[in-house]
């Protein structure tokens, strides 16, 4: 694989990184699986593509952008706590009114970005080459996104939310609105995941109806890549883990397309290889009872006791 | 201190399993009052605690802590008043956030959270000091995520949990019945001890008719959604579990007694 195709990876991997961690609070903290996903993501980059296009700063688009996410993720979040409907139908319900929003937004299924401002531009146009461009732009967002995260999770509201996902009916039993945390929770992840969807749409120059596709799977592949690679004893720890994880993902990707495959098939071996990781845990449970068989009958205390 | 008045639940109604949960259970609990409750399967124990916490609404009846009417009060906001410890050790805390954390959770029991630091190094210490007392070395494992802990451990963490800021009242739901006799022991001494350090009022589910009668000052049984027994304190005192075991079978007009008496015994 050549540098640039390596380079290009990494930076990719560092603004999808923004969405993982986006769907690590949902399916990681909050235990939640959050299919809004696949419609917040377009959601951002309709916003961020038509305000640029109408003429306002390309940051101040990437951030009401992010806004936009929030709203979606709100929606969905009263849906499943105020209205009882099943969290994954709440995401779905979400997901599909938002394809109709997106078209709204962008007036047309395909919104290209050309000779626009995009903050990408913007640093390049300090004299920097555009592929370190973005890659300076995905650690700077990155980093402030890993900031206020790690600083939110140790306040007392965020060790709500976080026990909320952990064990709802302790938390209530100490005088939590688990209700609000989960709305919380979802509008923070819906956020973020729009803010990757506003500032993809500048990295591809263009905003597409469609782009959402499968971005649950994506997103789901880093986390838990990520988690499973670089560990997960702490918050913090598995913030830098989901990004890492997403770069690796891209990394993964890259390789593949450099092999001959097309980018059409990108989206099934992105399914197989979530099923794979979500399955190690089991894999890896059969296979230390096939060890232990060969073995003989080793006691089983060390895994109880892990 | 805590007030119950014909308070009803009927779970399933309309339904083929419709089950008069509780029919018309009333009692009143003095401050410091630390009333052990007993009786069969389905007796409406739990359901009794569950009401009191805000688990669901009930159905009728009038429920009184500390002289706050809580009958329409949502369980997080009855919070504030009620301290509570469950059957289950893991239900007690957040297994993936650390003892200290956990703790630092419990101390802003019905407190309004917002965006301070969740735990802070003063806490810290004085968890420590906390945790010291519970004599299971735990002060020395601060930052282990409590699902690594064994139940007893997690019990008795959450037993401290639930008393750190001494609640007005105390519901302990066989908070020992799904340990080990050894361990069960040393967490129910635990308990009397925070109880009795603190004068807290207290409920306490429990299986088993010793310790109910042992512990506490009234002594409750329950029988198919209803207070059968109250026991008071100086009756309390000469109270034999062959005593409890007639008074049974005579309330309850000898029904399901051989059934019932071996899950009292």
């Amino acid at each position: 694989m050549r540098l640039s195709v390596l380079m290009g990876a990494v930076s990719q991997g560092l603004l999808w990184s923004i969405l993982a961690i986006g769907v690590y609070i949902t399916y990681k903290i909050l235990d939640y699986a959050d299919l809004t996903t696949e419609g917040s993501y377009p959601l951002g980059a309709a916003v961020a593509a038509q305000m640029i296009l109408s003429g306002f700063n390309p940051f101040i688009a990437t951030f009401v952008s992010m806004i936009a996410g929030m709203v979606a993720g709100f929606v969905t979040g009263f849906l499943n706590t105020k209205l009882k409907i099943p969290s994954l139908l709440s995401g779905i319900l979400s997901m599909t009114g938002l394809y109709s929003i997106n078209l709204r937004i962008m007036g047309k299924a395909n919104l290209p970005l050309l000779k626009q401002d995009t903050v990408i531009s913007i640093v390049s146009d300090m004299g920097i080459e555009t592929s370190t461009a973005v890659l300076i732009v995905g650690i700077v967002f990155v980093l402030i996104v890993i900031a206020i995260l790690w600083w939110f999770f140790g306040t007392e509201k965020g060790f709500a939310i976080r026990a909320t996902g952990d064990n709802a009916d302790m938390i209530r039993a100490l005088g939590v609105n688990t209700n609000s945390m989960v709305i919380l929770g979802l509008v923070i992840s819906n956020g973020l995941i729009a803010l990757s969807g506003g500032i993809m749409a500048q990295y591809n120059g263009y905003a597409d109806v469609g782009m959402g596709t499968g971005t649950i799977v994506i997103g789901l592949a880093s986390v838990i890549i990520g988690e499973v690679l670089f560990g997960h004893s702490s918050i913090l720890r598995s913030l830098f883990a989901v990004v890492l994880g997403s770069i690796l993902y891209r990394i993964i990707i890259a390789f593949v397309l450099s092999k001959g495959l097309v980018p059409t098939d990108l989206k099934l071996l992105s399914s197989v290889l979530l099923a794979v990781c979500l399955s190690l845990p089991l894999i890896k449970e059969k296979l230390y009872d096939f060890v232990e068989k060969i073995h003989g009958n080793k006691s089983k205390e060390g895994e109880v006791n892990a | 201190m805590l007030k119950l008045q014909n308070v009803r639940k009927v779970f399933g109604k309309g339904t083929a399993n419709e089950k008069v949960a509780l029919d018309k259970v009333s009692f009143t609990m003095n401050p410091g009052d630390f009333i052990t409750v007993i009786g069969g399967n389905g007796a409406g124990k739990s359901t009794t605690l569950n009401a009191i916490a805000g688990l669901f609404f009930v159905d009728d009846g009038y429920i009184e802590i500390d002289g706050n009417d809580v009958t329409k009060l949502p369980e997080y906001k009855r919070a504030k008043y009620i301290g509570r410890v469950f059957q289950d050790p893991r239900m007690g805390t957040a297994t993936n956030m650390s003892i200290e954390e956990n703790l630092a959770m419990a101390l802003r029991r019905g407190k309004a959270r917002g965006l301070h630091k969740g735990i802070t190094r003063e806490e810290k210490s004085k968890f420590r000091e906390y945790l010291e007392m519970l004599d299971l070395g735990l002060e020395n494992r601060m930052s282990t995520k409590t699902g690594l802990l064994s139940g007893g451990q997690r019990q008795a963490i959450t037993l401290l949990m639930a008393t750190m800021t001494k609640p007005q009242l105390l519901l302990l739901d066989e908070h020992t019945a799904a340990l080990d006799p050894k361990t069960a022991k040393k967490v129910l001494e635990l308990t009397e001890k925070i109880i009795a350090e603190d004068k807290l009022t207290a409920l306490m589910v429990t299986h088993n008719m010793r310790d109910a009668i042992k512990l506490g000052n009234r002594l409750m049984m329950m029988h198919k959604g209803n207070v059968l027994i109250d026991v008071c304190e100086e009756d309390k005192k000469y109270l034999q579990v062959a005593d409890l075991l007639k008074m049974f079978e005579k309330a309850s007009g000898g029904q399901n007694v051989d059934n019932d008496r071996m899950l009292l015994s």
